[in-house]
């Protein structure tokens, strides 16, 4: 077991490469001298002490020793420091990211908690109305636009009925009523896609799993009908709603760009975008780098609970 | 099953084209045949733009500021008083161009990425796919983000940005595909029987991945739809005057509290053409191969 996740751990690490290296040549790529984005605006420097900019950011490098010298630095946990503002962009980035993560674990929990029990008793009830209407709404859910369904929902909410703040960010920690107040609408509007998806899935999951043998014994054994669903046959009806929570990650982080957008929240989405425009590739750079590595993280522990949800499966063998 | 026929592979009927099979099945599904009909009505009015568009796009009418249904406007209009049915129908041209310009490229370029990583396996199979879970990790939003910072907002770039994040789906589905149909007898006879390995590729795994990438591409032109949309809401897509549906809602947000028809209309139509390529999408699997459930993203 060991043995595998080190070995799982170990191929990231060319896939993290890749992504920065992909990133690097990207921001490059974007035209505009990174030196502008130095120094302030309306500052006017002469060609001497620009090379010394260039020279001390290390701009008058090749791309790859640019990029190595980033990455010397990267492994020591040293992600540099945004050119807009100096400040050190770990440092930003980990308050951005506890942000972000703050209403992508409200948005996912939500999704979790609506999902997977609608998505059962839309097997169990299947062909009652309980069942059209939760696959109806699971269709719809995927389809939808998360920022068109954000932007429809401060229109009841917030213009309309006046109940729930529309715009900004107030920390849970520190005024949790606020908190979730704000949070209600952005998580409500990024975690409708994936309650959709986790629905959908717990749904033809639990479907098949009441088809098998094994239901039919654990019934004739005398247990309960609510026995033999919570126990028996969610186990492995969870198997596939752990996938779609591995594949989620990815899309709450994308989903946040545009979510935080729209409601003003600052998290690392809006971050990024700014950054991006700003052409402020240290921070663009890092970003991306904590992109991947929660992403890779969450797609080994989707394998690892899939093998403690299914003792069939085993790793490292 | 005859021979060289996976559950993959089009249905071959004796007496019907498989096309028209599978059109004639797909109408017979009541939501996908919902979902070919709006396709149709979208691809239609983008189409006919020209002759049915009431009003140029762009003409502004000041009698009738942020108006709601009326006789002039039959959707409304915007803050400068341009006809929004005009507009969405401009917007649906843009919203079919990106998105079978993006799936066109994803296919383009990851059909054979998948092909190549069957052929060659080992080392260059592992790059590939290495490559490819790079390229997923990496929110599409963002590529597309950071494409239109380099290179502006436009159709080329926003079709580059959403076809690059469809390009390591198709690859792994015809992976995936050929990696199975490579296990077959068939194929370990036709190997035997000295048939060489490019052309095992072209007789075999290719059309085996025809029906696969068929559904793919289908779910992919929604997707195409809602990452067009939300390019341009917040802002790096294709850029005004040009009407998308994402830009539409983009300028129709600071307006929410005055005129909301101007945030309704763009987002339904967004959704119910997403919807439809989804009904589409999952009705072709269920023809072609009900097992790709697990293989096809969704």
């Amino acid at each position: 077991m060991w043995q595998y996740i080190v070995r799982r751990l170990l191929q990231m690490v060319p896939v993290l490469a890749l992504v920065t290296f992909l990133v690097h040549a990207l921001m490059l790529a974007i035209p505009g001298d990174p030196v502008r984005a130095l120094i302030g605006p309306g500052e006017v420097l002469d060609e001497e002490q620009i090379a010394l900019i260039r020279k001390e950011h290390h701009l008058d490098e090749p791309v790859l020793v640019q990029y190595g010298i980033w990455l010397g630095k990267a492994v020591q946990g040293d992600l540099g420091r945004s050119t807009q503002n100096q400040r050190p962009v770990a440092e930003e980035l980990g308050s951005r990211a506890l942000v972000t993560l703050q209403f992508g674990i409200v948005a996912w929990i939500t999704a979790l908690f609506v999902g997977v029990p609608a998505g059962i008793a839309s097997a169990v009830y299947r062909g009652r109305p309980v069942d059209y209407v939760a696959t109806v709404l699971s269709i719809g859910g995927v389809a939808i636009p998360n920022f068109w369904l954000g932007i429809m929902a401060i229109l009841l909410f917030g213009v309309t009925l006046g109940w729930l703040p529309t715009q900004g960010y107030v920390d849970i920690f520190e005024d949790p009523v606020e908190g979730l107040r704000h949070m209600a609408l952005p998580a409500f509007a990024l975690g409708v896609t994936s309650c959709a998806l986790i629905m959908r899935q717990s749904r033809s999951a639990m479907l098949e799993v009441l088809a098998q043998d094994y239901m039919r014994t654990a019934r004739a054994k005398g247990l309960s009908e609510r026995v033999v669903i919570w126990i028996h046959a969610l186990r492995n009806a969870l198997l596939p709603v752990v996938t779609v929570f591995g594949l989620q990650t990815g899309r709450i982080f994308a989903g946040a760009v545009v979510i935080e957008t729209l409601f003003g929240i600052p998290g690392m989405g809006n971050y990024m975008v700014q950054a991006i425009f700003a052409r402020d590739f240290v921070v663009v750079q890092g970003g991306v780098l904590l992109m991947a590595v929660s992403v890779l993280t969450a797609n080994l522990v989707t394998d690892l609970a899939y093998a403690w949800l299914d003792p069939r499966i085993k790793y490292g063998d | 099953m005859t021979e060289g026929t996976l559950p993959g592979a089009l249905p071959a009927l004796a007496t019907e084209r498989p096309a028209v099979a599978i059109l004639r099945r797909l109408l017979a599904m009541p939501q996908a045949a919902l979902g070919v009909v709006v396709i149709l009505l979208t691809v239609l009015a983008a189409l006919l733009a020209p002759w049915i568009v009431p009003v140029d796009p762009e003409e502004m009418d000041f009698d009738n500021l942020l108006s709601g249904i009326s006789a002039e406007h039959w959707l409304g209009s915007d803050q400068m008083g341009r006809d929004t049915l005009a507009r969405l129908i401009v917007g649906a041209q843009v919203a079919l161009m990106v998105s079978i310009g993006a799936v066109g490229l994803g296919v383009a370029l990851g059909v054979p990425l998948g092909l190549a990583s069957v052929h060659f396996r080992g080392f260059l199979d592992d790059v590939i796919m290495r490559v490819m879970d790079a390229l997923v990790v990496f929110p599409s939003l963002l590529i597309a983000v950071g494409l239109a910072a380099a290179m502006g907002g436009s159709l080329a770039t926003v079709i580059l940005a959403i076809g690059l994040a469809n390009v390591p789906w198709m690859a792994r589905v015809v992976r995936s595909q050929g990696l199975t149909v490579r296990e077959l007898d068939y194929v370990a006879a036709a190997q035997a029987g000295g048939m060489s390995n490019v052309r095992i590729i072209v007789r075999h795994i290719l059309p085996n991945s025809v029906a696969p990438v068929i559904v793919q591409a289908t779910l992919g032109m929604g997707y195409a739809v809602l990452t067009e949309a939300a390019l341009g809401f917040i802002g790096v897509g294709i850029q005004p005057p040009t009407p998308t549906w994402g830009n539409m809602l983009q300028q129709a947000f600071p307006m929410l509290d005055q005129q909301p028809l101007l945030s309704v209309v763009p987002g339904l139509a967004i959704f119910l053409l997403v919807l439809a390529f989804n009904f589409v999408g999952d009705a072709l699997r269920d023809i072609l191969d009900p097992r790709l459930k697990g293989v096809v993203a969704t």
